[in-house]
């Protein structure tokens, strides 16, 4: 105890100022930047609001937050659900699950650039035959990004609801078969209530990737059509380096956007954490 | 005890190094590349400053560094030479000049790119290298400062192929007007399967390739707007010539190799090697090509002017600069004296303008005293135009934001070529036009 007490900055100080330099620094400065006016973040001069001002009367940024909110809500409800039965699938004994698994995760490996150009062949492949294109048709656009998203994220989290499945003691189910509950009722009454743990993690990351998107979105459509298949992240970007003199409101925008994630995040946590039972 | 405690101190420290030196990698990089060279040139009396040049241009990277060589074995001054990749040349530029060893010589692409910048860059008036121009218009003003020069000239057009052209029964002589374009352009694409090629490559608005639309064509209306007005930049458009922008588009997506509603994903690469594979006559594209166009035979290139329907007579290449070389006026003194004799140098020695205008090396055409003629084919065509050459005025284009939106707009028209999508277009060229100046003018 004593030597904790004396040599503790020697165990603190390297992680605290990789923390520090990492990220307590970058952000402070990230917030200070989006007041003020810059090109290089060496030489900003203070324009208090301004940024907000402009940021909040941008159509494409308000834009661009429907079409992601519609984007995060579709993808966590199909990623979550699928997943989920994937991984009820999978955790019954049956042969070959481990290559399943391994199959449904791989998509995971591969980084989103590289799947956004595979999946826009894919989709060039399918749509020619149609006489249309992806990038000419922004529900196209919006869905393809569904796509996209759920063939990488599902393998992610049943992999985690799996991990869940298998943390459910034999005996509640065993209790609940011998009590004549159907197949229905064990679910919705004994299985799902014990994954909440994992259902609260899943659902967290399943949102926020749903608003962080970038690479698959700039990737896949880059907005286009007239930027109707924008996301916040890609127009956060877009601003800061299409227009002269706009770092400062793409910096404003991401603040905003910070602000945004956070609330929703939290929300979300509330509602699943509430929803969880002691084992 | 006290071996134990000495070893966890060990540890930590060493741990403590590592994270020190992985932060720090690029500053010890380079102050370790100075010390070798320090070293190497130990003994040569001249100058105490050193130049660190970001490059905008990929492909000329490897010339630059062996010039850069060269310039330290003679003068024994330090040269840096950095490239950014393709299309990231801001936000490489905007994080290096953050630096406290920030780019002593960097570029920008015009007025809008200078607008940014002008803040950190050194008037040249007076310096060896203006006097080196061969004309005052390659000069770059901030007011009555002189912010940057431009230190290369291009040229785009149509590039063609005459072999084709002559098996379709016609010769360059034929085409005079954009009339006489539509007509052996639509006679070739009626005679497609008979003769195996078409009249364009394909138009591909994949962004490797968009560029060449959005930017280099939609430079015609606004050269033609301006030049009627008798200005050089304007806050609004009226787009009295976008019915010709129309004719011209329409005339490449609907003659080319490829289904108009494939555009959007076709990409730059293709066009290229559509032409150089014989099945196009005509690619619009510029002299930095050459390399790649070479391949069908210099007898065989022939470059024309981009028809336009106004002023056929006196059509002549878009030919200008967007690359103007600007020195950082934040550097410290020597620092700048130590550029500005580097890029003097560069134009002026043997080494320098070889290295920058051989059709081996950076092929560029420099607007200065020391030009050689050119060895590139496309260069020596375009200088043989007699009509008048269309000034470059992308430079005046208010933003990116402008180009991409105009540039979604003719994808969705491609595919689709009715009015209404016509007018999107119109949209993106005349309404955002204002919109975005007026955004650019909030924000400077």
């Amino acid at each position: 105890m004593r030597a904790i007490k004396k040599y503790w900055p020697i165990f603190l100080i390297p992680t605290m100022a990789a923390f520090a330099i990492g990220f307590v620094i970058p952000f402070i400065l990230g917030i200070y930047l989006s007041f003020t006016k810059f090109t290089t973040v060496t030489d900003a001069k203070w324009v208090g609001i301004k940024n907000y001002a402009t940021a909040f009367k941008d159509s494409t940024f308000t834009h661009s937050f429907w079409f992601t909110a519609a984007f995060a809500v579709v993808t966590l409800i199909l990623i979550n659900v699928i997943a989920f039965a994937l991984a009820m699938a999978l955790t019954k004994k049956r042969r070959g699950t481990n290559v399943f698994r391994t199959v449904f995760f791989m998509p995971n490996l591969i980084g989103g650039i590289v799947l956004g150009y595979i999946w826009q062949l894919i989709f060039s492949g399918i749509l020619v035959h149609f006489n249309t294109a992806l990038n000419l048709n922004a529900k196209l656009g919006f869905w393809g990004l569904v796509i996209l998203v759920c063939w990488q994220q599902i393998g992610y989290m049943m992999i985690i609801y799996i991990a869940g499945f298998q943390s459910i003691p034999g005996d509640v189910l065993e209790a609940a078969e011998i009590d004549g509950a159907n197949a229905r009722q064990t679910l919705f009454k004994v299985t799902i209530p014990m994954m909440m743990p994992s259902i609260t993690i899943c659902t967290f990351l399943t949102i926020t990737n749903g608003f962080k998107l970038f690479d698959q979105n700039l990737a896949l459509t880059a907005g286009a059509p007239m930027k109707q298949t924008e996301m916040m992240a890609l127009n956060i970007y877009n601003t800061f380096y299409g227009r002269t003199g706009f770092e400062g409101v793409g910096q404003a925008k991401a603040v905003i956007f910070f602000l945004l994630v956070v609330a929703i995040a939290a929300l979300q946590q509330k509602l699943t954490r509430s929803k969880e039972v002691q084992q | 005890m006290k071996s134990r405690k000495a070893m966890v101190l060990a540890l930590t420290a060493s741990m403590a190094a590592s994270l020190a030196a992985g932060c720090g990698s690029s500053g010890g990089g380079k102050s370790a590349s100075s010390a070798s060279n320090a070293a190497s040139t130990s003994g040569s009396a001249s100058g105490s400053g050193k130049v660190y040049y970001l490059n905008f241009k990929p492909e000329a990277d490897e010339y630059w560094q062996e010039l850069a060589k060269e310039y330290t074995d003679e003068t024994g001054v330090k040269v840096t030479v950095l490239t950014a990749a393709s299309g990231e040349y801001e936000s490489t530029l905007k994080s290096e000049m953050a630096k406290s060893e920030a780019p002593t010589l960097f570029q920008v692409n015009g007025p809008v790119g200078l607008a940014s910048w002008k803040d950190y860059c050194y008037d040249l008036s007076g310096s060896d290298i203006e006097g080196q121009l061969t004309d005052k218009a390659y000069e770059l003003k901030d007011g009555d400062k002189v912010a940057g020069i431009a230190y290369v000239t291009e040229a785009y057009g149509l590039i063609t192929n005459k072999a084709l052209l002559e098996k379709a029964g016609y010769s360059s002589d034929d085409i005079k007007s954009f009339d006489d374009l539509k007509k052996v352009a639509e006679d070739i694409t009626a005679r497609k399967s008979e003769l195996g090629f078409s009249a364009f490559t394909s138009a591909g608005m994949d962004s490797s390739s968009d560029w060449r639309f959005k930017t280099h064509l939609a430079n015609l209306p606004i050269y033609y707007e301006y030049k009627a007005d008798g200005v050089d930049d304007k806050d609004e458009l009226k787009g009295t010539y976008l019915q010709n922008y129309r004719d011209i588009w329409d005339l490449y997506i609907n003659n080319s190799t490829t289904d108009p509603s494939q555009l959007s994903t076709a990409t730059g690469d293709q066009a290229e090697s559509e032409f150089v594979n014989q099945e196009a006559v005509f690619f619009q594209n510029g002299t930095w090509e050459y390399d790649k166009v070479k391949a069908i035979g210099d007898d065989n290139l022939d470059f024309l002017p981009i028809y336009f329907g106004v002023d056929d007579a006196n059509e002549g290449l878009c030919m200008g600069t967007e690359n103007y070389w600007c020195v950082n006026s934040k550097a410290s003194e020597e620092d700048i004296k130590a550029t500005l004799d580097f890029m003097n140098w560069c134009v002026t020695s043997d080494k320098g303008v070889e290295a920058m205008t051989s059709s081996d090396k950076m092929g560029f055409n420099i607007p200065f005293k020391s030009n050689p003629e050119s060895q590139n084919t496309l260069f020596k065509l375009a200088n043989a135009n007699k009509g008048t050459p269309v000034s470059w005025n992308f430079s005046t284009m208010p933003s990116e934001e402008w180009k991409n939106t105009l540039g979604q707009a003719l994808t969705v028209y491609a595919a689709d070529q009715t009015d209404g999508n016509w007018d999107l277009v119109k949209q993106a060229f005349v309404d955002n036009w204002k919109t975005e100046k007026e955004l650019a003018a909030s924000a400077s």
